[in-house]
């Protein structure tokens, strides 16, 4: 079971994860400290994000993404995403989940339940279900592989004849 | 029937695509500077290639911590020294540095109809010659470095037509500022923006550059500018190459069309902590909104027009003595033409600080960061919180004309008031 965490619309990359942030550590301590400073404290190991429209605005950095993978986030669910963070997530193996109107659908501290491959988010809390679109064919061959490099890895295995 | 967009990308993969597609595309050039490239190199280095695809199509550009103000920057300024030396890319060390966005045009790196995908949010800029640049991440970065392509989603295309007649001062930095107040953060989100019209028409290449610079701040994936004469002899000017710069078809699909309505059109502010938090520039004039830095540069603001109009702003001028007024060229030979051509001087006489070519003041780590409180006029192209410095101070975003009269005053003015 997961905890629930909400922020608004147009949560940016800043935000998430300032330019200071990049090693281990700083990753950690300063996931999400534009809006929080001490969310590092109060998000665990397996809870989810929930947010509005555009989450992941901004810089291309790929620290934002990663932060709130190493904090331990399980997935990330919002209204819509950035195209750079939400491909810099499913690159890193960060699952993330558009659900329409999100931040409606889910309070600040609900328990959540992701069934990742089944694109099912449900709210415990409020006994509803979501069902999240699901991912076009090619991004389930990189999610799959385990990432955008493992895909690449098993193009040269095809490419050199090996079988996978 | 066809946008630039859905023009570029069929002629790159040698079929048709409509929006919604994905497509393994082809990259002509990649790029990536220190914030971006270290943690692609590690991706890459998991990759089971032995080089890069083609060393000529990626380029290592420090621009964002060079020189290097402390040792981290050093540990990361290295490691893409390192990789550059070991695959043989293009590199530019610290000596010949630039701001990535202003010297791949200018050098002529890419040209119009090429794919440009680069680990830097901003490399949409390059939509203002026909490229279609976006930003990837690290290990999209990687990915392209080994394999040269990347997969894509074909974007649906929004159409901003600029018309009217606005007042003197008025530049593309203003333009791309009254469109995102229009739209909000996200009112292109995920799709391809073009920008047309009798205004835009007019305007020099190199505030074309800022508006598609800009794209991205509402959430653009990237942001052609109708090509014309102007754009064919900036590119013609700097390579030999051929090219394909596409216009988009009179009866091309858009997702959303926008007119924006430029008649006495005001010079554009967005105040702190949101780009489409923006007012003109009248409203802010009472009450004053004193500033304690203005920052001139970045891949948005960094270009020849740019540093000529902060000139001609500051001539005969002196910058307010509570205000500190940081100049950024964004590229080694600007650097040296504000020095033949007299600008350094103006600058200088005015009580500028003139420093080296660079990224500049933008994200507040590398030179110019502000203290709590503390307020700058910027024509950067962010002003979310923190981001130039202490989370409590603020940043306003406007064009280079009001960013160099407001160090004279100390307060948000307009142009006209000191030139």
């Amino acid at each position: 079971m997961s905890t629930a965490f909400l922020f608004g619309d147009n949560i940016d990359t800043d935000l998430i994860a300032p330019t200071t942030a990049d090693e281990d550590k700083t990753l950690v301590e300063l996931c999400m400290s534009g809006v929080d400073p001490s969310f590092h404290e109060k998000f665990g190991e397996g809870d989810v994000v929930v947010a509005g429209e555009n989450f992941g605005c901004g810089s291309s950095r790929e620290t934002a993404p990663l932060s709130l993978r190493r904090l331990g986030a399980d997935a990330i669910i919002a209204s819509s995403f950035a195209r750079i963070f939400y491909r810099n997530a499913i690159n890193i193996g960060l699952p993330v989940f558009e659900i329409a109107d999100a931040t409606a659908k889910f309070s600040q501290g609900d328990d959540v339940v992701v069934d990742r491959s089944n694109g099912v988010i449900s709210n415990e809390s409020s006994g509803i279900s979501y069902s999240a679109p699901s991912h076009p064919a090619f991004l389930e061959e990189i999610i799959d592989a385990g990432g955008l490099i493992e895909y690449g890895n098993r193009k040269i295995d095809r490419r050199d004849g090996h079988s996978e | 029937m066809s946008t630039v967009a859905e023009k570029t990308l069929s002629q790159k993969i040698k079929g048709t695509v409509t929006p919604g597609d994905i497509v393994e595309v082809p990259i002509d050039f990649t790029s990536g500077h220190e914030f971006s490239l270290p943690p692609a190199i590690d991706e890459f280095e998991r990759i089971n290639v032995d080089t890069v695809f083609d060393p000529d199509s990626v380029a290592v550009i420090p621009d964002h911590l060079t020189p290097s103000p402390n040792q981290r920057a050093i540990t990361l300024y290295n490691r893409c020294k390192e990789f550059a030396m070991k695959h043989n890319t293009l590199f530019y060390p610290q000596g010949t540095q630039s701001q990535e966005h202003v010297h791949i045009p200018e050098e002529g790196l890419i040209t119009p109809g090429d794919v440009m995908l680069a680990a830097d949010s901003h490399s949409c800029t390059h939509g203002a010659i026909g490229v279609f640049g976006s930003g990837v991440g690290s290990t999209d970065m990687a990915y392209a470095m080994a394999f040269g392509e990347l997969w894509l989603q074909v974007p649906d295309t929004v159409r901003f037509e600029f018309v009217g007649d606005p007042e003197t001062w008025v530049s593309g930095k203003d333009l791309i500022l009254a469109a995102i107040g229009r739209v909000g953060i996200s009112g292109a989100l995920n799709k391809a923006v073009e920008y047309g019209g009798p205004v835009v028409g007019d305007l020099p290449m190199d505030e074309r550059f800022t508006m598609a610079n800009m794209t991205i701040e509402m959430g653009g994936v990237t942001g052609f500018v109708d090509p014309d004469r102007r754009t064919r002899k900036y590119v013609d000017r700097r390579t030999d190459a051929e090219y394909q710069l596409h216009s988009p078809d009179p009866d091309a699909d858009y997702a959303l069309t926008y007119t924006i309505d430029c008649d006495d059109l005001e010079p554009q502010v967005a105040k702190p902590h949101q780009v489409s938090n923006v007012a003109s520039l009248s409203e802010l004039q009472d009450p004053e909104v004193q500033v304690d830095q203005a920052v001139i540069g970045s891949c948005t603001n960094g270009r020849e027009a740019d540093l000529r109009t902060a000139a001609k702003v500051l001539s005969g001028n002196t910058v307010d003595a509570d205000v500190r007024l940081i100049i950024t060229p964004g590229s080694q030979r600007l650097e040296r033409l504000c020095i033949e051509e007299g600008l350094t001087e103006t600058f200088l006489e005015a009580g500028a600080t003139m420093e080296n070519p660079g990224c500049g003041a933008c994200f507040g780590m590398r030179t110019g960061a502000l203290g709590p409180g503390e307020v700058a006029v910027s024509t950067t192209n962010r002003n979310v919180r923190g981001r130039m410095g202490h989370r409590s101070s603020e940043v306003y975003l406007a064009s280079p004309a009001v960013a160099a009269a407001s160090a004279v005053t100390g307060r948000l003015t307009h142009p006209s008031e000191v030139a």
